[in-house]
């Protein structure tokens, strides 16, 4: 979240989108409620099914699985064509001032810079117009026509009410009742939320949009002030951890992984440390040498100097454009060009698409290591066949699989210490409730006992990279089993001159005095001790900060951005949203998202980015400068925009044998997979309450479609894709409504996730329906929006 | 003694049965596992180990789409016709704070009580033939704690306090909806059984049956005549019985009575 969860109560209006936190969220969902009943705020909820949130926002709007694009785009357009945008925030705190090279340009579906041979943009065109000191060129006026403002206005023209109405399947009125709403947050005194989740990440255009959803803020003024922002809800306690900690393609604290092409810390350095942009551009990510340079003497300890690089070269390097996230993984794994795999916390089986092909890849392993509190379908995949019953008909019987599965018990929450860290961002320290139970230990000890074991195996017996694991410092009291609090001083740093916690990033060296294991978390544990076990209650803003609760990374900020919130004098927009002011010689309020005693115009607001204000057109993703509206990979209809490009041209499709897609002539009817209150992803069908509340896999239909094959609420159903195939008893319901789309009738096939051959209630994987089909900047699969087909069952 | 009360503002209900489980945990009821019945309800009704239950209405009036959810439990009336009705002196008690409370040990299983209620709350269990509901968390309340299921709600839909002051809460927020454009927002406050100790705030307050609550609550006059003018007729049967007791202890001996529980 770019704000926090007790931050939705500032707002006035909160967009509901590719999420739904009434049954995904409940306990953060009472800020949404204060919001209503105290300030009169307005919900709107946009989602293919009327749900649980709809059933208590002020306004829903319908829109098919995969066109959420299309609908912001409507409303990007929507706040342009009537004038609707925060002008002075605009000027002041975007690059739609920028200038372009008159050599961008975009038509028919594909922007310039498109290699229709390599599949693949060069993105030189996407550039700004630098003069000759190598920064931007700017008309303020934003007049200019090669202003990303004017590219702006050009690129979603075409969004108009009706266009929006055609892709998305919601009425044209439908669309302008909540656009309304949505844009009336664009003036001084009034401010806006978006809250979403994996209804918006998994598609295979999910991060452009994101891009547009921020676009959208920044073009109303809502990024950086409380109540505003664009939030991502994170659907594990942890999961905000396990990112900033780098547990997906990146190194702690965001830091890009090195590549074959960077053979020295100097090389990885130089390309990955961004130049600035702007002459008052403050360039934040400027200072990567220290943070990497930390980062590598936490992990090196002594054997990190700087004449060997501070150990740079014990790093394992990706190819120059090699991909390791899920799908890429598991395709090679299914290639069988994988020998083992540790699967720590994760059930792939369950929650990989294509269940029948995380099978198949599973069984070409020589082993497998599975750590879990329960025994999961990964870890008994091998019995698929006959537990996963008639679901994986081409799956081998559990004789001719030749993996041996190792099913390590691990600790569950409340048997281990260590800070969870939220969607707030806040880390927050807790302690065990009760010891693990039998034999099951914490992750600690379980990563411990392995590296301590595999090292003294390579020291026995030597090996390729013996070295790398040799020159890793293990400071540990009991090496079998750091203690978490030993970890988390490691990685908020330590200044070795004065062998002092650091007091946060700010001290970092790109010298070796200092080490830091996340520098974004730099400042969590310091010479004070713990600050995320702080609970202290107070705040003074009265905007529900609370900055003496647990600890915020970066830097205890709460609202992101927050120099934003105030305008180029450093006065706040509104005084009713004022969260950092200038006083004339520092900022006061939340710790604010800049220098604390500089000037408010001696810098852009956006201090991380080489722009120094945040940017509506970027080069940084994949698919465009500006995100535009492709079809989901399985489609009912072509794009309405651009038929000969319906599809993002660069989002990843497998191609294993295992993987084939499907057509709306077999396949007529757009699914969906989600969540239910009740449950907890995979885990909580070996929960007696959960189970109770939610016992049995359904299928949710649309009366409509139910009507038109004879199906009534209860009676058995089957949902078929290219892939695979689900059975249960169909929930006949209103709440997903036939929409229109390009003339032609489309229903939606609502599937809950929960159900597995393994725990206390029992039922079919959802994911045996799914594609491979990923998004190319974050490798999230589309789970959201692929075809299938319903048959009543004799 | 305070009348203490629960109020539910509907209106902030998500459905999430997060009450539901903490009635569940809170009173040790075995955790079983429903049956599908084209619903996100947990189970079609009450039961005798289920006495917490969100009701889901779905309603798709002229395209205008509503999803209703309240929750159903005993609603503690100021008259409560399950008090009128039960035979057994000393199953249904009501507490001087306002909680009707069943006690099982004095519980013939009659199922007076479910006939007499106007709400349809009481459950018998066909194995222990005792009849079971909501105790508003009669154990915790006199322990000085708040209700179980409303001590988890997430979003402040369930209030525990006062009933004067509740029904002054609700009256306001009804005001407040009002004044947002639900011009039909009202409280539902148990009529034709004196007021209940359980109070709704309701968006639809003229059709409190699209919530699953019924219009007019009244006590059937079979009961209200049971202990109206039909009780001196109870009195004579009552007579009869204890002459019948009698009786029976000259034939043969006296019965004998365990515990501290003897009259």
């Amino acid at each position: 979240m770019t704000n926090g969860w007790c931050d939705i109560a500032n707002t006035d209006v909160v967009l509901v989108m590719g999420g739904n936190p009434a049954e995904n969220h409940p306990v953060g969902f009472r800020f949404v409620m204060e919001a209503k009943r105290k300030r009169k705020a307005k919900l709107i909820c946009v989602d293919p099914r009327f749900n649980r949130t709809a059933a208590v926002s002020d306004s829903y709007v319908p829109l098919r699985a995969g066109t959420d694009i299309a609908f912001l785009g409507g409303l990007i357009h929507y706040t342009l064509e009537n004038n609707l945008h925060h002008e002075d925030y605009v000027k002041a705190h975007t690059n739609a001032a920028f200038l372009l090279r008159d050599d961008y340009g975009f038509e028919a579906g594909h922007f310039t810079g498109w290699n229709g041979e390599k599949k693949l943009y060069d993105k030189t065109s996407w550039q700004y117009d630098l003069d000759g000191s190598g920064f931007a060129k700017v008309d303020e006026t934003l007049q200019n026509p090669r202003s990303v403002f004017q590219a702006m206005k050009r690129h979603y023209a075409r969004y108009t009410p009706e266009k929006v109405a055609e892709i998305c399947g919601c009425t044209s009125e439908e669309f302008t009742g909540a656009a309304k709403v949505i844009c009336s947050t664009g003036r001084a005194g009034k401010v806006g939320t978006i809250l979403y989740a994996l209804g918006w990440t998994h598609h295979s255009h999910s991060v452009q949009l994101i891009h547009t959803a921020a676009m959208l803020q920044l073009l109303l003024g809502n990024i950086g002030l409380p109540g505003g922002g664009v939030n991502a809800q994170r659907g594990h306690a942890n999961i905000q951890g396990s990112t900033d900690m780098g547990a997906w393609n990146m190194l702690p604290g965001y830091l890009r992984l090195p590549r074959a092409n960077h053979q020295s810390l100097e090389e990885y350095l130089k390309a990955t440390t961004p130049k600035p942009l702007r002459p008052n551009s403050m360039n934040y990510w400027g200072n990567t040498p220290k943070f990497a340079t930390s980062l590598l003497k936490a992990y090196y300890g002594p054997e990190a100097k700087k004449e060997n690089g501070f150990g740079f070269h014990n790093l394992p390097k990706l190819g120059e454009s090699e991909n390791q996230s899920w799908g890429f993984f598991f395709d090679r794994m299914h290639r069988k060009e994988m020998q083992g795999f540790i699967s720590f916390g994760m059930n792939p089986v369950a929650n990989g698409p294509n269940t029948e092909k995380m099978l198949e890849a599973l069984a070409q392993l020589e082993w497998l290591v599975v750590v879990e509190n329960f025994e999961t379908e990964t870890a008994s995949f091998w019995n698929a066949k006959k537990l996963g019953d008639k679901f994986y008909p081409k799956f081998v019987d559990a004789a001719a699989i030749k993996t041996e599965v190792l099913l390590l018990p691990a600790a569950c929450f409340a048997e281990k210490d260590g800070a969870f860290v939220n969607s707030s961002r806040w880390l927050q320290w807790k302690k065990a409730a009760v010891p693990p139970p039998g034999l099951a230990k914490t992750d600690n000890e379980i990563i411990g006992r392995l590296f301590t074991a595999v090292r003294a195996l390579y020291e026995k017996e030597g090996g390729k990279g013996a070295e790398t694991l040799k020159a890793m410092q293990w400071n540990y009291a009991k090496p079998e089993a750091p203690a978490l609090d030993e970890v988390a001083r490691e990685v908020n740093g330590r200044d070795h001159t004065t062998n002092e916690q650091l007091a946060g990033f700010a001290a970092l060296k790109d010298d070796g005095t200092t080490s830091c294991g996340n520098w974004i978390y730099s400042g969590s544990w310091t010479q004070a001790g713990n600050q995320m076990a702080r609970r202290g209650q107070e705040d003074p803003t009265g905007l529900g900060l609370y900055p003496n609760y647990a600890w915020s990374w970066p830097a205890n900020r709460r609202i992101l951005y927050n120099r934003a919130a105030a305008d180029s004098d450093g006065k706040p927009w509104s005084a009713s949203h004022a969260t950092i002011k200038w006083d004339g010689a520092r900022w006061t309020g939340d710790t604010p998202d800049y220098k604390g005693d500089a000037k408010p115009d001696q810098y852009g607001a956006f201090i991380m980015l080489p722009e120094g204000v945040a940017k509506f057109f970027t080069a940084d993703l994949a698919e465009g400068p500006f995100p535009e509206h492709y079809e989901p990979a399985e489609s009912p209809v072509a794009n309405a925009l651009h038929p000969s490009v319906s599809f993002n041209p660069v989002a990843p499709v497998m191609h294993s044998s295992a993987d084939t897609l499907g057509d709306a002539a077999k396949f007529p009817y757009v699914a969906i997979t989600y969540r239910l209150t009740e449950h907890f992803h995979f885990w909580t069908k070996h929960v007696a309450s959960g189970t109770q509340l939610q016992s049995n896999f359904f299928i949710e239909l649309p009366a409509a479609l139910a009507r038109e094959k004879g199906i009534k609420g209860g009676d058995n159903v089957r949902v078929t894709s290219a892939r695979g195939s689900v059975e249960g008893p169909a929930l006949v319901t209103e709440r997903m409504r036939p929409l229109k789309v390009s003339g032609k009738t489309v229903y939606h096939v609502g599937i809950p996730i929960h159900w597995g051959y393994i725990g206390r209630v029992r039922g079919p994987l959802v994911n045996n329906l799914t594609p491979s089909v990923f998004d190319p900047n974050s490798g999230t699969p589309e789970y959201k929006g692929f075809l299938v087909n319903v048959e009543k069952m004799a | 003694m305070t009348t203490v009360a629960k109020l539910i503002d509907t209106t902030l209900c998500i459905g999430c049965k997060a009450c539901e489980v903490a009635c569940q945990e809170w009173n040790e009821q075995e955790f079983t596992l429903g049956v599908f019945a084209n619903t996100y309800q947990t189970l079609p009704d009450l039961a005798p180990n289920f006495w917490n239950l969100i009701k889901f209405n779905e309603e798709y009036k002229d395209g205008a789409q509503a999803w209703l959810m309240a929750k159903y439990q005993c609603m503690h009336c100021a008259e409560p016709g399950c008090l009128k009705a039960c035979p057994s002196p000393g199953a249904i008690v009501q507490l001087p704070n306002g909680i009707v409370d069943f006690h099982q040990d004095n519980c013939i299983g009659c199922g007076y009580c479910i006939t007499g209620c106007p709400f349809d709350v009481p459950r018998l269990s066909p194995t222990t033939k005792k009849v079971y509901k909501c105790s508003l968390c009669s154990d915790r309340v006199g322990a000085g704690l708040t209700p179980a299921c409303i001590r988890t709600c997430p979003t402040n839909c369930l209030t525990f306090g006062a009933r004067a002051d509740l029904v002054q809460i609700a009256n306001q927020r009804a005001v407040e909806l009002k004044a947002d454009g639900h011009k039909d927002a009202g409280v539902y406050d148990g009529p034709g059984v004196g007021g209940t100790n359980v109070i709704y705030v309701l968006k639809h307050a003229s059709t409190p049956e699209s919530y699953g609550l019924p219009k007019d609550p009244t006590i059937p006059w079979t009961v209200a005549l049971w202990k109206g003018p039909l009780k001196w007729v109870a009195n004579a049967a009552f007579i009869g019985t204890a002459v019948g007791a009698m009786l029976h202890y000259l034939k043969f001996g006296p019965k004998e009575v365990h515990g501290d529980k003897a009259d």
